[in-house]
């Protein structure tokens, strides 16, 4: 990819992600008193990441029944309260096998 | 609590992000991205979820201040952890190392560092932060090397990690809290309603997932304030 059409978007995100984390952590250093926005910021992460996660595991994989597999594991595994690298390699595992007895068939 | 206890502390974190940065790379490379530009992303930005919004927004050419927005929304929840580790660190943490420390504050790190007994200081969250990074950028120069060297089957088969790591965040914390469920299923469920929809399809990638997030979030803190003195410890683990 072009240099001079990926820098400045990679720049952009980089000092957004920057200033969020440095921000809080080196002006503000008083609690936030809303109760509203504390609860707010609590969710975020959780809607964040099952928003970014459903429907796209679904395509991640190049095939839906390997993708399905994958899902099904790393919903088991993770209810279990496995690593994020069990999960993660355990997911990967079950989309392969799937794939591989399919193109068998 | 020195650099190197932080540094054995990290270690963990730092394989674990070397195989879903090692996805990470894979993407990118596939995306069109060199190998340079791929570990450039990685060690600027340090962010897997804000990453790969990022990777889709600029392969479809989309508009900066979309992509702006994006990051805004999809790593705010680092102002909650940073806000948070702001109220444990030592008096050897001035503004100049919280600054430095602030752009290595990832899930996991604010997980393991908030963990710790009593205040946290500057060795410490440096020897922390170590591992993580250079896995992290390490990863991804494997996974943009060598990803395309990898058999088509396997290359699929590792796209899944990624979202496999993001489900393992957001489960545990489901199973054992009822409002946090809630609003993983509420945001599963506009996601996909605002990707299946005739109508709502028309709308892009980073702003469904801005839309998602804000909408499930001011619901469920509306309808489930976390209690006063909680919230502290909230974000992702």
């Amino acid at each position: 990819m072009n240099w001079q059409y990926f820098l400045p978007y990679v720049l952009v995100m980089a000092v957004v992600t920057y200033l969020i984390r440095m921000l809080p952590l080196a002006a503000f250093r008083r609690r936030i008193n809303s109760r509203f926005i504390r609860s707010f910021l609590y969710y975020v992460p959780y809607a964040v990441l099952s928003a970014m996660t459903f429907p796209a595991i679904l395509y991640a994989t190049g095939s839906l029944p390997s993708a399905c597999a994958a899902l099904a594991i790393a919903l088991v595994l993770a209810w279990l309260e496995k690593s994020l690298l069990t999960v993660a390699i355990a997911a990967s595992a079950a989309a392969l096998i799937v794939q591989a007895a399919i193109s068998m068939i | 609590m020195n650099y190197a206890k932080g540094f054995r502390d990290g270690i963990p974190i730092g394989l674990g992000y070397l195989s879903v940065s090692f996805t990470f790379g894979m993407m990118a490379a596939r995306s069109g991205l060199t190998i340079a530009q791929a570990v450039f992303i990685s060690m600027t930005n340090v962010t897997s979820a804000g990453q790969l919004a990022g990777l889709n927004l600029i392969a479809a050419g989309s508009p900066m201040l979309e992509v702006a927005l994006t990051q805004f929304i999809i790593n705010l929840r680092y102002a909650l952890m940073s806000l948070s580790l702001s109220q444990k660190l030592d008096g050897g943490m001035t503004t100049l190392h919280r600054m430095l420390f602030a752009f290595c504050n990832t899930d996991e790190v604010f997980a393991v560092a908030s963990g710790q007994k009593g205040a946290v200081g500057r060795r410490y969250l440096y020897g922390l932060i170590t591992a993580p990074y250079f896995g992290w950028a390490l990863g991804t120069l494997l996974g943009a090397a060598a990803g395309t060297l990898l058999p088509a089957m396997v290359r699929d088969a590792l796209g899944v990690a990624i979202y496999a790591m993001f489900i393992a965040i957001v489960i545990p914390p489901s199973k054992h809290n009822g409002a946090v469920r809630l609003a993983v299923i509420l945001a599963a469920a506009l996601s996909c309603a605002m990707f299946y929809l005739p109508a709502l399809n028309r709308i892009s990638g980073g702003f469904a997932i801005i839309i998602c997030a804000v909408a499930v979030s001011a619901l469920c803190a509306k309808l489930f304030p976390i209690p006063e003195d909680a919230g502290e410890e909230g974000g992702a683990a």
